[in-house]
């Protein structure tokens, strides 16, 4: 299973990033492989709408089956993670990604 | 002749100005008063109008058409405001984000993104005595004001000769409304009063209409409150400032009850003289 990550950084000790459109990074997991792939997303910064649609292309091309962030996306992202086949889990905000992930695999994760 | 009424902060008196300074030149001229804050036009509220005609306005925006669609990625490549996205199996369109460009529509292969009319909002046509008054409103649930304010332009220059004084009452800030609100205009007077706030966002202002290279005057509104920052920065500039509307409770009260001010208030009536003297010493537009 692939699991995206919005984060601050690279790593497992990571901050994760609360926010889905204007995250800093998209931080996937790939269990089977036990590696991690990443997309640098900050120039989403420059953009003054759509930046959720924006992130969420991005996401789409690392094919993840899961995302987990903490806010939760805006309306235009949700819309096309659903249709994406994305399931979405928030709540993670404050946690470093290694905890979010945690929290994920124990299910204490709330379902967007 | 057009004239934008704009300001940068919000609450300022462009209303205020507008309302006064069409129902005064109507008087004794062919005037139309144009409403071009279309996310919450508030002239009318102002004028006791007759409507004379009203009409639905549309917005293009492109409708995903599956049947000739290979998902080849192109529209979301062109489009700038991440408004259409690709998935696996459909195009996705966000008409809320879209510019009615035309790019992801005309530049598909296999045309998967026809045009199709949107409705966005009303344009109301009215008569004040003399006075001709044109309100435009977005739908609730629009988010772009620039196209209901292009065609609201485009209606009013149809409509009016080029010897109709044209009054643009302007949405506030900085952003692309205002900028579509004026950048027709062959002179823009601002309006802000004289504190911190309205001196900060005048000079937003400022520099906004400097960058479209427009000509410009400052209406101060409340003069007497404040300080005089205003009144000094645009002598250091070289900007006109065209009249000053003292801070007075009558015009707070009268404003309250929807009612006009320079037929009640002496000192209001002579600052519109000054600006309407102004305006055809200038001769604006070009014409006389």
């Amino acid at each position: 299973m692939k699991i995206a990550f919005t984060t601050q950084g690279t790593e497992w000790d990571s901050k994760m990033d609360p926010r889905f459109g204007r995250a800093a990074w998209i931080l996937v997991y790939d269990e089977d492989t036990d590696k991690f792939s990443s997309i640098d997303n900050s120039d989403v910064a420059g953009e003054a709408h759509g930046a959720g649609p924006r992130t969420a292309q991005r996401l789409f091309e690392f094919q993840p089956d899961v995302l987990i962030t903490g806010n939760g996306p805006g309306g235009n992202a949700g819309t096309a993670l659903k249709e994406a086949g994305i399931v979405s889990y928030i709540g993670a905000g404050d946690m470093t990604v290694k905890e979010a992930f945690s929290a994920f695999k124990n299910n204490s994760l709330k379902k967007a | 002749m057009k004239i934008a009424i704009a300001s940068g902060k919000g609450g300022t008196g462009k209303t205020t100005l507008s309302t006064n300074l069409g129902s005064f030149l109507a008087e004794n001229n062919d005037v139309v008063l144009v409403d071009l804050d279309v996310e919450e036009p508030n002239s009318g509220l102002f004028l006791k109008s007759t409507l004379i005609k009203k009409y639905d306005k549309f917005r293009m925006v492109p409708e995903w058409d599956l049947t000739n669609c290979t998902l080849c990625g192109n529209c979301q490549k062109v489009c700038n405001f991440h408004a259409v996205i690709t998935l696996k199996t459909k195009v996705m369109v966000f008409p809320q984000l879209c510019h009615g460009c035309y790019a992801c529509s005309e530049l598909c292969p296999n045309n998967s993104l026809p045009m199709k009319q949107e409705k966005m909002g009303e344009l109301k046509h009215f008569k004040v005595g003399k006075l001709n008054f044109v309100e435009s409103r977005l739908d609730v649930g629009q988010e772009q004001a620039v196209p209901l304010i292009s065609q609201t332009l485009e209606f009013v220059d149809e409509k009016y000769t080029k010897e109709t004084i044209k009054l643009y009452d302007s949405p506030p800030g900085t952003s692309c409304p205002v900028i579509e609100a004026t950048k027709d205009a062959d002179f823009v007077i601002l309006v802000t009063e004289p504190t911190p706030f309205g001196f900060h966002d005048l000079k937003l202002a400022i520099d906004t209409m400097r960058v479209l290279k427009k000509e410009i005057g400052v209406v101060v509104n409340r003069y007497g409150i404040g300080n005089n920052d205003v009144i000094d920065y645009c002598e250091k500039e070289n900007i006109p400032v065209i009249a000053t509307i003292p801070n007075d409770r009558k015009i707070a009260e009268l404003y309250s009850r929807g009612e006009l001010l320079y037929d009640k208030i002496t000192e209001v009536k002579k600052e519109l003289e000054k600006i309407s003297k102004f305006i055809f010493d200038r001769n604006i537009g070009g014409n006389k």
